[in-house]
């Protein structure tokens, strides 16, 4: 149980309680990655824990996430709750094997008899030309992967809570923000990044979806910063009398196949809204779930706004019309409902 | 030699283990395999990498261990793990994909994970060396004097991970013991043709920390070693690497023609046979006679044979049970 609080976080501020009061009560946790000490991480994950907990327990890398990734799984199998820091989730391409070859795969090999309790802490997403390298979201692919818990959290509350659950799970969890709901003041201007959160820690469980917003007419399915730009979209929609719910998967892995379903079933029309690439992906295995599990219901095929199957481009507007919009959301939506 | 005579014998009858246990998984592997060899087929399905020749390296350590080490070994893991002493009847069982395995059928013979003793090992070339630095830094943390020891080959040292590995360790002044397992190809591939320096020992001066070579494929070079590296790493004054020079009697995996080895080479090999060398010299030293290494061979063959026999009489897991254990 949480108390109702009139006190409002950012997301990143969120993310950072969360880690600090896991670290207080549990000698076991601590972080390590590149830029998390001093510099309180690239995207403020990490801020103010140096100074509370010294180097000991929020331990600075070189450039080596090999090295560093895999030292957190070591540490995870010997009695720790090792949170790492993958700057950027584009960088997994230095680092995979560690990831889904060792981190995820070891308490299968064993049977079950050995545990790795780690985080992964990534940042995903595109929206401010950072180009090709570093604006992707990946999280399909590591959902794809099994062995690995995907968390994607896009209010300050859920952030929070998520990353208390995160680092108390048995299981290697790869936990996800996104840099725009973040509400970093040189990042994106995000009002929705600002949310209330309680001061005691908290868990959110992980595997259970949320409805952002009730709706009649169409479901909206999408995680991450999308779950603002729907919410957006939902408010115009309302002024074009169409009644939208907008469901946050808040995790992939596992995913609320039943959340999706249940939407469905009562608004007959489905879209999902996805950053990550289009194929292959998240937005084909919901509508895959609501095909198999509503499809009696369905008025209409399933619709997707993604992002192409293309490199993340860095020229303003190429990157803006590439990504998932407030406008192609509309647009989609309403042409479902209409149709 | 200076060595007490109880480790002396330890080392041997470890070695006659590890030896008889290779043996026995080959006979098995090719038992029903032939006359067409097919890898998919019999009590023993899929690759099968044997360490014959490269007990010394495992076995040098092993009176130095303490409870709770950490050890990281290779795609050819058997000889490590029994030096370790994890379980043999589990670690047999999960070779034949049994249900009493050390991983229920799930890992096989390059994926053999215990609690205790403190055993892990994987099919990625230098994938376990960075979990050895983990672990090391959980130790620190936890305020034990545990170590971890992380085994790999001269292959890997051309890995990222190797570099990766040794630097944090070095950086952090880690209790780990890098050990490369030299035994001269990787698959086909000479030393020489695959790295720029003859010995990867001489690798550790670019970390700053100890490197030393051990140009015998000898238990007891390798314990003299070890044995300062495991002190060293455990008084608290951080990483050593070593390289041992070591052979790999048979091919690279169980059905490798082998034939990238000059006949020359592989009978040099077998004239050095590191068991039985070890032998001649305990008997000609009188630690232990023909007739003592008779005995610690029939009580050794033994134990093997319980492990075989605990695996066979074991029970396949339900074919159902490949989906659990995803997830704690």
């Amino acid at each position: 149980m949480t108390t109702m609080t009139d006190r409002k976080l950012t997301m990143q501020k969120a993310i950072a309680e969360g880690i600090s009061q896991e670290m207080a009560t549990d000698p076991s946790v601590f972080v390590m990655g590149e830029d998390v000490g001093v510099y309180g991480g690239i995207f403020g994950s990490t801020e103010g824990l140096l100074d509370k907990y010294g180097p000991e327990r929020i331990i600075d890398t070189p450039i080596s996430e090999t090295g560093f990734i895999g030292a957190a799984v070591g540490a995870a199998i010997n009695g720790m709750r090792p949170v790492v820091e993958l700057m950027f989730v584009d960088f997994f391409g230095v680092c995979m094997d560690q990831i889904y070859n060792n981190m995820a795969k070891i308490h299968y090999f064993s049977g079950g008899n050995i545990k790795v309790p780690a985080v992964l802490m990534t940042a995903v997403g595109g929206g401010y030309s950072d180009a090709g390298q570093h604006s992707q979201t990946l999280w399909g692919m590591f959902a794809h992967l099994p062995g690995m818990k995907v968390v994607v959290p896009s209010s300050a509350y859920d952030a929070k809570g998520l990353m208390i659950s995160a680092i108390r799970d048995d299981n290697p969890v790869v936990y996800m923000f996104h840099k725009g709901a973040l509400g970093l003041g040189w990042m994106v201007n995000n009002p929705r990044a600002t949310g209330p959160v309680p001061e005691e820690a908290y868990e959110v469980p992980i595997g259970k979806a949320r409805v952002a917003r009730e709706g009649s007419d169409v479901t909206i399915v999408t995680l991450g910063l999308s779950v603002h730009k729907a919410l957006d979209a939902a408010e115009t929609l309302e002024a074009q009398g169409i009644s939208a719910e907008v469901i946050d998967l808040r995790s992939l892995v596992p995913l609320d196949r039943e959340a999706v379903i249940s939407s469905v079933q009562k608004t007959h029309r489905l879209l999902v809204v996805d950053e990550d690439y289009q194929s292959f992906g998240m937005s084909g295995e919901i509508i895959t779930t609501a095909v198999q599990g509503a499809f009696d219901y369905l008025d209409a095929p399933p619709v997707r706004v993604t992002t192409p199957d293309i490199p993340i481009p860095y020229s303003h507007g190429l990157e803006t019309w590439a990504l998932p919009s407030v406008e192609r959301i509309v647009s989609a939506a309403a042409g479902l409902v209409s149709g | 030699m200076d060595i007490p005579k109880e480790h002396l014998v330890d080392m041997y009858s470890t070695m006659v283990r590890i030896r008889r246990f290779e043996e026995r998984i080959r006979e098995l592997y090719f038992a029903d395999k032939l006359p067409a060899f097919d890898i998919a087929a019999g009590l023993i399905p899929g690759e099968m990498h044997l360490a014959a020749g490269q007990e010394p390296v495992a076995v040098g350590m092993r009176p130095h261990l303490h409870p709770g080490d950490a050890i990281t070994a290779t795609h050819r893991p058997h000889h490590v793990a029994i030096a370790q002493g994890v379980d043999l009847n589990k670690m047999a069982a999960e070779i034949f994909g049994r249900e009493t395995g050390l991983g229920r059928g799930k890992g096989g013979h390059m994926h053999l994970f215990s609690a205790e003793p403190n055993f892990g090992c994987s099919g990625i070339i230098g994938e376990g060396m960075p979990v050895a630095v983990g672990a090391a830094m959980a130790f620190r943390a936890r305020g034990t004097d545990n170590i971890a020891l992380s085994y790999f080959g001269e292959g890997a040292a051309n890995q990222g991970a190797f570099h990766e590995s040794i630097n944090l360790a070095a950086l952090w002044k880690l209790p780990v013991v890098f050990i490369c397992e030299d035994n001269a190809y990787a698959i086909s591939v000479p030393k020489a043709a695959s790295t720029a320096i003859p010995d990867n020992s001489d690798r550790a001066s670019a970390y700053g920390i100890p490197g030393v070579l051990v140009s015998e494929n000898d238990p007891v070079a390798v314990y003299e070693v070890m044995g300062a590296a495991m002190d060293r790493a455990r008084r608290g004054d951080g990483p050593s690497l070593i390289e041992i020079k070591t052979d790999r009697l048979w091919g690279h995996f169980e059905g490798d023609a082998d034939a990238y080895r000059s006949e020359d080479f592989k009978q040099e090999m077998n004239e050095r046979d590191p068991l039985v060398v070890f032998g001649k010299r305990l008997e000609e030293e009188g630690i232990l006679s023909a007739e003592e290494q008779e005995a610690i061979k029939e009580s050794e063959y033994a134990t093997v044979e319980a492990a075989i026999d605990f695996a066979l009489a074991s029970p396949y897991p339900a074919p159902e049970a490949s989906l659990d254990h995803v997830f704690a």
